[in-house]
């Protein structure tokens, strides 16, 4: 009890409370947070770090919707690890501990003509901002969705409302084009569609060959990176990436950057560093479960 | 009369945990003083008539009255005495580098070694905690409302004299926790996180508010401050993004940025990984390059965590160490090594881009650069290997660009600092002022809250000033 009351005096109780819990696919899920200082700020492309309770885990999160009038942010998120199968036991009415944002640089939204947005994947979720943005702004839209499987695809209807066009991708052929997004986009460009800038927001290996593909026609990529990050707002060099040969930090550089820049190995290698661990936590949270982690 | 003068000669030490003990836990290494070593230690005050001692104290405590109450065993008296000018005492005993500031001046230091002032400071400031803290009186509310940036050292003492003057004072900090850099950046078996959050607690019975979460520059911009009705800011964010070497290798796993590291372990608590969440890796052989008491804390801490072997590598010698002499004292006894007049110029990867080697080459000094230490130059063809499989850069921090970016008319060095004028700490903007290492670069902690003193001095100024223009205006 002494340590609620502790909490109450130094006013790190700030109350974020879950208002809308969804399942969107299996271990994607979408919660609405009352926030209504980043919803009043929020903008496309940025992201907030959470940290669900007091032994959590601070982790960045894209913001894929807000409602400046209702002060709240919408949150997609896939279970891979503790921190999201715990922030997925959220039900409505309970509350995150803390939410910090909007960080990063927001999204360059201005009218280019005519623009792909390839994501893949919960990705998609950080990608529909940015394209509404984009639709909003005069740019026509070309959306390309990327899905393991049908059941995993996310967003098709509300990316639908958004886009000029819209096509679909699965690895399994079990929705739309059997393959991948890249595929997709290759096709359209080969078929003689321009694109004046495409957008890849979504694993770092599928926006790296997105970027393999727009590179020979010389199309301006912007990816958005979504390195390891601890505090997310320019402290502890977690998420430096190699861009162009320069060490930057995607928390306050990015997390846009110009795709053929990205060293995407490094990124990738670097997101793999605490696997051992991650697994290993998880392994134990699975077997204990929330009897030894509590629920909120 | 041969014994009272021996006694004058030396100061009473303080009880500390058993090296071979201390690097397998994380609680405090440096014990306390008992009632009676306080006394003893005070009673070597000879109080003299023109004290030197306060000229080294950036925050001007009356360090001769207080030690003549701790004498006196008047603890309570003391501790108000100290709290007249400090607001952070449990944190400045321990933490201070009290050697380079008010022990340096010290009259009896000419001759023996000079009164223990931060250890009395600690002594007084743990007694009270111990039993309570007692409030200080507070004067009547102005009516003017004044936003602190950062909840480090220079932001809560500016918080701390600003309510006391009966402002009313919020403070926004970025993190989850209070604290800056005494919360995040020093380890807890140096500065327990307890004893932070018990001066930040009183802090806040001050009255000043605190919001975390709130990063300004993005939650709410210096502007909206304004227009959410505060009167003046003070911007104490503090150091930022950390400086990595530029050498090849840099983004292999396993290299770690002094701040990450100790961020993960101090703030995220990752030593109690997976009962916290977040995780930490710490190899057999790790190397801290750096020489600070960042570079001494981050060792320590890899050593706490499991290492066989930490190396600290430094590019100049031993007597050119910022860290301070206790702290290199510290990691001395407890094994950490060192590895002095070298430098790394590569990284080497394993198959799995894990860092397993580190190039290395010998430096020697030359003419003094304009730090005043000789100048580190390499030895040609002196290159050498060394094994290691973790790494901590710890040679410093760059500003954090966040607010500067996001404030029209902020004046900024080529380094990215925020311009101040230094005896008031006010920045380019009118209303705005600023201190600490987003003013100076990266300093100590008393330095800080010696910029939070003067910020907080200039900004109740420029208050009541403009109360009394407003005064004037009205009749």
């Amino acid at each position: 009890m002494q340590k609620t009351e502790r909490t109450r005096i130094l006013g790190t109780a700030n109350m974020y409370r879950v208002l809308v819990k969804k399942d969107l696919a299996p271990q994607i899920k979408l919660v609405k947070v009352y926030a209504p200082d980043i919803a009043e700020k929020a903008q496309p492309g940025q992201f907030v770090i959470i940290r669900k309770d007091e032994k959590g885990e601070r982790i960045p999160l894209t913001l894929a919707d807000w409602e400046k009038e209702k002060g709240t942010i919408t949150l997609i998120f896939q279970e891979v690890g503790v921190s999201t199968r715990k922030l997925g036991t959220l039900e409505v009415g309970q509350t995150i501990l803390n939410v910090v944002g909007p960080l990063g640089n927001p999204s360059d939204i201005k009218h280019h003509g005519t623009l792909a947005i390839a994501c893949g994947g919960f990705a998609i979720a950080a990608a529909y901002p940015i394209a509404k943005a984009f639709k909003h702004s005069g740019n026509k839209v070309i959306s390309i969705l990327g899905a393991r499987t049908e059941n995993l695809l996310i967003l098709e209807n509300e990316m639908r409302d958004v886009s000029d066009e819209l096509y679909i991708s699965t690895d399994d052929g079990s929705k739309g084009y059997k393959g991948f997004v890249r595929d997709l986009l290759k096709a359209l460009i080969e078929k003689g569609q321009s694109f004046d800038i495409v957008y890849a927001i979504g694993p770092p290996i599928m926006m790296k060959t997105v970027c393999e593909v727009t590179r020979p026609y010389g199309i301006k990529t912007i990816v958005s990176l979504n390195p390891i990050m601890v505090d997310g707002m320019g402290m502890c060099g977690a998420c430096r990436v190699s861009v162009g040969g320069e060490t930057k930090f995607a928390c306050v550089d990015g997390p846009e950057f110009d795709g053929h820049m990205v060293d995407f190995d490094v990124l990738i290698k670097r997101l793999r560093i605490y696997f051992p661990e991650e697994r290993k936590a998880d392994e134990l949270y699975q077997k204990l479960g929330k009897s030894r982690h509590g629920q909120a | 009369m041969g014994k009272p003068k021996e006694k004058m000669k030396h100061s009473v030490p303080m009880p500390k945990q058993k090296p071979k003990v201390r690097i397998h836990n994380f609680n405090e290494v440096a014990l306390g003083y008992t009632e009676e070593q306080a006394v003893a230690e005070a009673e070597r005050c000879i109080q003299c008539p023109e004290p030197q001692c306060i000229r080294g104290c950036p925050v001007e405590l009356d360090i001769p009255a207080f030690v003549k109450l701790i004498k006196e065993r008047k603890f309570d008296e003391a501790i108000r005495k100290v709290k007249e000018k400090n607001s952070l005492p449990a944190i400045c005993g321990r933490v201070c580098p009290q050697e380079e500031q008010c022990q340096k001046f010290c009259t009896l230091g000419k001759k023996w070694e000079p009164i223990a002032i931060g250890k009395l400071e600690r002594f007084v400031a743990d007694s009270e905690l111990q039993k309570g803290m007692q409030l200080l009186p507070l004067s009547t509310p102005t009516g003017k409302k004044v936003a602190i940036i950062g909840a480090g050292p220079a932001g809560l003492t500016a918080a701390a004299d600003l309510a006391k003057l009966g402002h009313e004072v919020v403070i926004f900090e970025a993190l989850h926790a209070p604290g800056g850099v005494l919360m995040y950046g020093i380890p807890e078996f140096r500065l327990p996180k307890r004893i932070v959050e018990a001066e930040v607690a009183y802090i806040s019975k001050l009255g000043a508010k605190m919001r975390t979460d709130a990063l300004i520059g993005r939650s709410f911009t210096i502007d909206d401050l304004f227009k959410k009705g505060f009167n003046a800011v003070f911007i104490a964010s503090g150091a930022g993004l950390p400086r990595f070497l530029r050498i090849p290798g840099e983004n292999l796993g396993g290299i770690y940025s002094a701040n990450e590291f100790l961020i993960r372990v101090n703030l995220m608590k990752a030593y109690q990984f997976p009962k916290f969440d977040t995780p930490i890796k710490v190899g057999k052989r790790v190397t801290v390059i750096g020489s600070g008491n960042t570079a001494m804390d981050a060792a320590r801490a890899a050593l706490r965590l499991g290492a066989d072997e930490v190396w600290v590598v430094y590019r100049r010698s031993r007597k050119e160490m910022p860290a301070r002499e206790e702290e290199i004292e510290n990691a001395e006894e407890e094994g950490i090594k060192f590895k002095f007049l070298t430098t790394p110029v590569r990284f080497i990867g394993d198959e799995q881009d894990w860092i397993k080697g580190m190039e290395c080459i010998a430096m020697k000094l030359g003419e003094p650069d304009e730090s005043g230490r000789g100048r580190p130059t390499p030895i040609k063809g002196s290159e050498f290997i060394m094994d290691v499989d973790t790494v901590v850069i710890a040679i410093g921090r760059t500003p954090n660009p966040i607010i500067q970016r996001t404030t029209k008319g902020l004046e900024t060095t080529k380094w990215g600092t925020v311009i101040i004028n230094e005896q008031t700490g006010q920045t380019s903007l009118e209303r705005v002022y600023a201190g600490g290492d987003i003013a100076t670069g990266e300093a100590t902690v008393i330095s800080a809250m010696g910029a939070g003193k003067r910020a907080a001095k200039s900004i109740h100024e420029y208050l009541m000033k403009r109360e009394k223009q407003d005064i004037h205006k009205n009749t």
